[in-house]
């Protein structure tokens, strides 16, 4: 894969499904398995209803995007999957969300957070050596005896496609990379603790178009060993990564489809709105 | 037509008044100058082996010293750190990533109350709870009793330990508020428990900011002289252990100063110029450390929250006596 | 089934970890908690040794001027009359030249030069107060007695306050001293606040055509005044509180005087110099008492300060 990518390029991105309608597209063959599975999900800050009784099931080994206008709550919905609403205070939740078979509340917090791993947007690496924060998740959670843990560093970084980048300056601080490199970190810390699902809340929206690109990849290079659930307010990155798509408004989720679909022949008119630039 | 420049009686008194502040600063500093210039020439040049390795002798014999008097100030400081450092610490975490509503604010405010209590009232208050012998000990006094009811380094380390607690405290707070939540966030998505997050990710990252709160605020609590009148007291001789009184160099000071004695004048030179060449020390240390770090970051580039800036030109300084 | 393993390992784990996080709430719960039990500790230990005293006294206590252990009458207007006067003084020698400097520093000094002078300044609040007394007792009291005093009493020998003779220490000397002590803080607080007056302030007036100082003065210092004058009450906290400086140049003797030459005392002083020879019941619970009074009224003048401070900063987020 190319090193450096120019706007120009895009057409040579491996993955290269840029938004052609139209197009005929082998049938999705692998089974669907659900990765989370939302019933009747309700969510509330203090008083604020910020989720209306969300059903929907997320498929694993997919990359689904959930795309609305701001401040319709994919975020939000996005932080319930791993329990990271806890950490404000006043917010709750009410309704089923269950990973695999399992509540997500009968799970501790750190386990599941493990293995439904999150990336936000802001890239925000610990302010320690680029080694020391891929360990970080192995050694906090004992996953591996000190000898392996340099091979299991590198694995992280060849899977996040960071590795020729950074091979000569793993001791170096994580603030000397870039921003897209520093969100690919990220990534990579959060893939060191082997998650089911990796949740990524719209990771790109801080970083120029190449960088984009990259992680884009990125996403499509992952997609089958990994459940990806991304947020993103760009529209036209979810038709180009997306296996399915849920569009969020106000709360509710209007619509969920193979992002096929959803793009060419909405079912639902507010769906179509949105999709054709009428809001957002 | 209106002039569009001032008149001129308005820029005259522009220039006076400008001129005066600039006289104002300039007396400031000056001050300052001053007295760093007549300490170290009268301090230093009264400094010699002696000080740092005799004890005192009584009046009219040569070649006293003032070894009793630093090893006393370093037991007290250490002790002082022991107990202010932990307790201050601790607080600070519990303020900054546990505690919210009634029970925070009535910490941040007693907190900013006790370190506006003149530090000769703590020494009350210390005397009164450890020196004052009592008809009815408290629990401590018997399960300790040689520490209690006397002058003692304890009594004094503990006093000097009070004083640390909030300045420690706030400097924690603040230091510990201004590392960005997503850190936390960070942590926390990767499995980490909410204690394991503070203790790998966000102390490191404020750690430098912590440290230097502490050393201010041990260099701070180093000068103080009231509160250890009635606590560790003074001592001519050694003091072994921790359960006597002890000399200390800022009593010293104040002891030989206001004596008769010309060679114990001299000597309260010496020990002025080596205390306040410490604390100086310290202080410049410290700062740099602050102002230095963040523009190649080792470690986080921290914007210091105004409230700490108040540490460092000791706003929140004790009422020193 | 495929995709999602299962989730087991949930409850000994879960146990584990936890317990790491209830330790470190407790831990630092009670660390915090130790805070407010210590201050409380305080003020019943000085509120029960100073019962002694504020029965035999009750509120005339503030009011007696009389202070004789050996009849063992106590009364704190001495030492009240002395710890304000001085204090006052001290603000009025040192906030003029404390303001004035911070005004330099903020306004009109390049910002390099100001934040060495700053830094410099600054590294004045950390010198100790017995360090002070030192060059008070050997510097500025000859200074005073050989050239500052001689001529205010040539000039206004004839006011009261200005009368007697003049032996070094007294109320002056120790509001000298004071001043100096005090300014440092003055000039911080202030020229922080100073520097945080948004750009606009002064564009406003400048492009009215306005000389510097009438920009200073009309419109940044105004915006300014409650962090000022807040810094001000600070300041005055730590004046009425300072004990070893003050005790070391004011002549240590009870009295009321109207003379700014003559002795004083301080409740400060006092306290330090008569506690640890202090014997009998009431007289220890006199000073004790002393030491209340003084704590009641830096609390009440820090808390003021805090309440100004507060108010400041709203009104740099209301803009």
């Amino acid at each position: 894969m190319a090193t450096t990518t120019t706007l120009f390029d895009l057409k040579k991105l491996k993955h290269a499904r840029t938004a052609r309608f139209g197009d005929p597209e082998p049938m999705d063959t692998e089974p669907w398995v659900p990765a989370f599975t939302i019933d009747g999900m309700s969510f509330f800050y203090d008083d604020f209803q910020a989720l209306h009784d969300l059903t929907l099931t997320l498929p694993t080994k997919r990359v689904t995007g959930l795309i609305g206008p701001s401040g319709c709550g994919k975020s939000t919905f996005l932080r319930t999957l791993n329990r990271m609403y806890e950490t404000v205070p006043k917010a709750y939740m009410t309704g089923t969300v269950r990973f695999g078979e399992v509540s997500i509340s009968d799970f501790s917090p750190t386990i599941l957070r493990r293995r439904v791993g999150m990336v936000f947007q802001k890239p925000s690496p610990f302010p320690k050596s680029i080694f020391d924060n891929i360990a970080y998740g192995l050694r906090v959670n004992n996953l591996c005896r000190k000898r392996d843990l340099e091979d299991k560093v590198v694995e992280c970084l060849q899977r996040a496609v960071l590795w020729e980048e950074v091979k000569d300056k793993l001791h170096e601080p994580a603030f000397s990379l870039s921003g897209g490199q520093q969100q690919r970190l990220c990534i990579a810390r959060a893939l060191a603790v082997d998650p089911d699902v990796l949740l990524l809340d719209e990771p790109c929206s801080a970083l120029d178009p190449i960088a984009t690109a990259k992680i884009e990849d990125l996403i499509f290079d992952l997609r089958r060993s990994c459940t990806i659930i991304i947020v993103t307010h760009n529209m036209l990155q979810a038709a180009r990564i997306s296996d399915y798509v849920g569009f969020f408004l106000q709360g509710e989720l209007i619509e969920f489809d193979a992002a096929k679909k959803m793009f060419q022949f909405p079912s639902n008119k507010l769906t179509e709105d949105y999709i054709t630039g009428r809001f957002g | 037509m209106s002039k569009p420049y001032p008149p001129t009686y308005k820029k005259v008194i522009n220039v006076v008044m400008l001129t005066l502040t600039g006289i104002a600063a300039l007396l400031v500093v000056s001050v300052l100058l001053f007295i760093l210039g007549y300490l170290v020439w009268n301090g230093a040049r009264s400094l010699n082996l002696n000080f740092f390795t005799k004890l005192p002798v009584p009046v009219g014999e040569k070649g006293g010293g003032m070894a009793n008097a630093i090893l006393g100030t370093v037991k007290l400081l250490t002790l002082a750190s022991a107990i202010g450092v932990p307790i201050g610490l601790l607080g600070g975490i519990y303020l900054a990533e546990f505690g919210k509503g009634p029970f925070s604010f009535a910490v941040r405010y007693t907190t900013d109350l006790l370190n506006g209590v003149p530090s000769i009232v703590i020494g009350i208050f210390v005397y009164s709870l450890i020196v004052l012998p009592k008809l009815h000990p408290s629990l401590l006094a018997r399960l300790f009793p040689s520490y209690f009811g006397h002058f003692s380094t304890f009594a004094g380390g503990v006093a000097l330990g009070i004083m640390m607690i909030p300045i420690a405290l706030r400097s924690t707070d603040d230091f510990l508020r201004a590392v960005p939540n997503t850190l936390r966030e960070g942590g926390l998505a990767l499995g980490a428990s909410k204690a394991q997050t503070i203790v790998t990710v966000i102390i490191p990252a404020a750690m430098h900011g912590i440290v230097t709160g502490i050393m201010l605020d041990v260099a701070r609590v180093a000068g103080e002289t009231a509160p250890l009148l009635f606590t560790a007291f003074g001592n001519v001789f050694w003091s072994h252990g921790w359960n006597g009184p002890t000399a200390s160099l800022p009593v010293v000071i104040f002891n030989y100063a206001i004596s008769p004695y010309t060679d114990w004048h001299r000597q309260a030179w010496a020990a002025g110029f080596v205390l306040l060449s410490g604390i100086f020390l310290t202080n410049i240390v410290a700062r740099l450390l602050v102002s230095g770090k963040g523009s190649r970051s080792r470690s986080y580039r921290l914007r210091i929250p105004m409230a700490a800036l108040d540490l460092f030109s000791g706003k929140r300084s004790r009422v020193r006596s | 089934m495929m995709g999602v393993k299962d989730a087991g390992e949930k409850l000994s784990l879960m146990a584990r970890l936890k317990k790491g996080d209830e330790v470190a709430y407790l831990i630092t719960f009670a660390s915090a908690l130790s805070i407010i039990l210590v201050t409380c500790l305080l003020v019943e230990h000085l509120w029960v040794d100073s019962a002694l005293s504020r029965q035999a006294f009750g509120w005339k206590f503030l009011a007696t001027s009389t202070w004789d252990p050996v009849t063992d009458v106590y009364g704190a207007l001495p030492f009240i009359y002395g710890t304000v006067l001085t204090a006052f003084l001290a603000l009025v020698w040192g906030v003029p030249v404390g303001i004035g400097a911070a005004i330099f520093l903020a306004e009109l000094a390049p910002r390099r030069v100001s934040n060495v002078l700053t830094f410099m300044i600054e590294l004045l609040a950390a010198v100790p107060s017995v360090i002070y007394g030192l060059l008070g007792i050997f510097v500025m009291l000859p200074i005073l007695t050989k050239y500052v005093v001689p001529v205010i009493q040539k000039l206004f020998g004839f006011l009261p306050i200005f009368k007697g003779e003049f032996y070094g220490v007294s109320y002056f000397s120790a509001s000298c001293v004071l001043a100096i002590m005090i300014v440092p803080f003055i000039v911080s607080i202030s020229r922080e606040v100073l520097l945080a007056v948004p750009q606009a302030q002064r564009e406003a007036m400048m492009a009215l055509g306005a000389t510097k100082w009438d920009v200073t003065w009309k419109s940044v210092v105004p915006y300014a005044q409650r962090g000022m004058i807040g810094s001000v009450f600070l300041a005055l906290a730590r004046a009425l509180g300072e004990t070893m400086a003050v005790t070391m140049v004011i002549g240590n003797v009870p009295q009321i005087r109207a003379s700014l030459f003559a002795p004083g005392y301080t409740i400060a002083a006092v306290i330090a110099n008569e506690f640890t020879e202090a014997s009998g019941n009431l007289y220890i619970s006199a000073l004790i008492e002393l030491a209340l009074v003084l704590f009641a009224v830096t609390m009440i003048i820090n808390a003021l300060a805090r309440l100004l401070m507060l108010g400041m900063k709203s009104q740099e987020g209301g803009h």
